[in-house]
């Protein structure tokens, strides 16, 4: 695998094959030294255009858990606020010798002008373009449910007729688009609940069933509730009156999360805004998945960062792109 | 031109023999853990667990599996290969005696990644080294401890080990290749 740049580049054996990476790269972490040497002397550029905690942290961790180098740019405090371009920034690190950049831009689209351009050799991850897409936090959604169903038992199984509903602000959710996308290859059925106003024109070809009302999803027992962040950063307009109107309405409260199955699975790609989008009560139940998704998040980036390095260069592992 | 050089019993009589030959230099099965290195490898340390302990009284013989996939000095060579699963037994490898096991030892990189593999996961009283065939031309200095068949090649030639559980039948065969 060249790049990773979009999930509706990956067929459900790709996908499977990357889930299954990862669990062996989840065992890492429970060893007396959770590092593993593969990625020696190779580098890894993390480039974020936008604001990011956990990403860039969790690219960081797993680079380094494969023995990489890693460089660290933000575009605050850097030579973009004196108006360099995504190219020169790009090729100005590149110079300096990565092999690879993991990429996080506020344009949807930059990761795959970056890897397509011709302007570098490295290899291109996209850590979240825009409103596009955010392969990695899709795929460790799909392994943190994977993994609460089938426990030790989830090598090899995809997602088949599991009911994952989505809910909140679709329209400006690269998150929901590569779950959506994601999710249904791997034979999830994807519900996507959000006010008429928070859902994007084309919604109607995708593979998902769209509902309004929340209380009628709860009420559905989905296996697993995916509440997505309001982005207060993303919204140019009012898409709903107030905030504690949206919490009201499409918020899961204590109330909507108590008429959940138990083992109904509870999550969120982070930050949460408490009391809006999530209560505590969920957030913090032990149906949440919250914070294993942070820690198979490492996992995840670990067998993404594996498939885009460790291999000679124009190889694929059998069942991957190019 | 592929001949057979093991037959069904000739590898159960081997792998009886390692055991016998395992139990000899440990002196019983205690503090014993068996490794196998994916695939064939898991295979014969299961069977060779299985065997001790018929073998001797104190117990059954904890046995799991050991990838060296992430620890290869080839990978920068090849296209990715997808890692196997690593198991450790329980009770660690701490102050144990692990006996890597393998089907066939050539050069003797996969156990140099595995000797790395081990240091990362504890530190073993020793490790030993059993193998169902060794082919010759190691390219570093190691060598098995307990040897089911010597079988002298030429680097051109293939061993396929093929084993019950992964292929079916037991057999081990020697393909000539482009030489014959």
């Amino acid at each position: 695998m060249r790049h990773l740049l979009s999930v509706r580049d990956l067929d459900r054996a790709a996908a499977v094959g990357i889930l299954d990476i990862a669990e062996d790269m989840a065992e890492v972490a429970g060893r007396a030294v959770p590092k593993l040497p593969t990625l020696r002397g190779r580098t890894v550029a993390n480039l974020f255009f936008e604001d990011s905690t956990r990403t860039r942290l969790s690219f960081e961790a797993a680079a380094k858990r494969l023995s990489a180098e890693v460089i660290t740019f933000s575009a605050k405090g850097s030579s973009v606020s004196k108006g360099e371009s995504l190219k020169d920034t790009a090729q100005t690190i590149a110079a300096m010798g990565v092999d690879a950049i993991v990429l996080r831009h506020s344009a949807s689209g930059a990761a795959r002008v970056l890897a397509e351009s011709g302007w570098i050799d490295a290899a291109v991850v996209n850590a979240g373009d825009g409103t596009h897409e955010h392969p990695t936090q899709a795929l460790l959604d799909a392994f943190s449910i994977r993994a609460r169903l089938h426990g030790p038992g989830s090598r090899g199984r995809d997602l088949h007729g599991v009911r994952v509903t989505i809910v909140g602000d679709i329209l400006h959710s690269r998150v929901a688009r590569s779950n959506v996308w994601l999710l249904s290859s791997l034979g999830a059925r994807v519900t996507l609940v959000a006010p008429a106003t928070l859902l994007p024109v084309g919604v109607g070809a995708w593979p998902v069933r769209v509902l309004h009302d929340l209380d009628d999803a709860v009420d559905e027992g989905p296996d697993a509730i995916m509440m997505l962040r309001v982005q207060a950063e993303r919204m140019t307009a009012a898409y709903f009156p107030s905030e504690r109107e949206y919490g009201r309405v499409w918020g899961l409260d204590g109330a909507r999360f108590g008429r959940l199955p138990a083992d109904t699975m509870v999550l969120h790609p982070g930050p949460m805004n408490r009391g809006l989008e999530i209560s505590t009560a969920a957030a913090d139940s032990a149906a949440s998945l919250v914070l294993s998704q942070v820690a198979n998040g490492v996992s995840i980036r670990m067998a993404v960062l594996y498939l885009v390095l460790a291999g000679a260069s124009g190889t694929a592992m059998d069942g991957f792109p190019a | 031109m592929t001949h057979a050089v093991l037959q069904q019993a000739d590898i159960q009589r081997a792998l009886t023999r390692i055991a016998h030959e395992i139990v000899e230099a440990n002196r019983g099965t205690s503090g014993l853990v068996l490794l196998g290195i994916p695939t064939r490898g898991v295979t014969l340390a299961e069977r060779l667990a299985g065997i001790l302990e018929g073998l001797e009284p104190s117990g059954p013989v904890p046995w799991g599996s050991l990838d060296t996939t992430m620890y290869r000095d080839d990978l920068a060579r090849q296209p990715v290969r997808a890692p196997s699963p690593t198991r450790v037994p329980g009770g660690g490898l701490d102050g144990r005696t692990v006996v890597l096991v393998d089907d066939v030892l050539y050069s003797g990189r996969t156990i140099r990644a595995a000797l790395d593999a081990i240091s990362d996961l504890g530190r073993p009283a020793a490790v030993r080294l059993a193998v169902l065939v060794e082919r010759g031309h190691r390219e570093l200095p190691i060598r098995a401890d307990f040897v089911g068949k010597n079988l002298p090649t030429h680097r051109g030639e293939r061993i396929n080990v093929r084993l019950r559980e992964s292929d079916g039948e037991d057999v081990v065969e020697l393909d000539e290749g482009a030489l014959a």
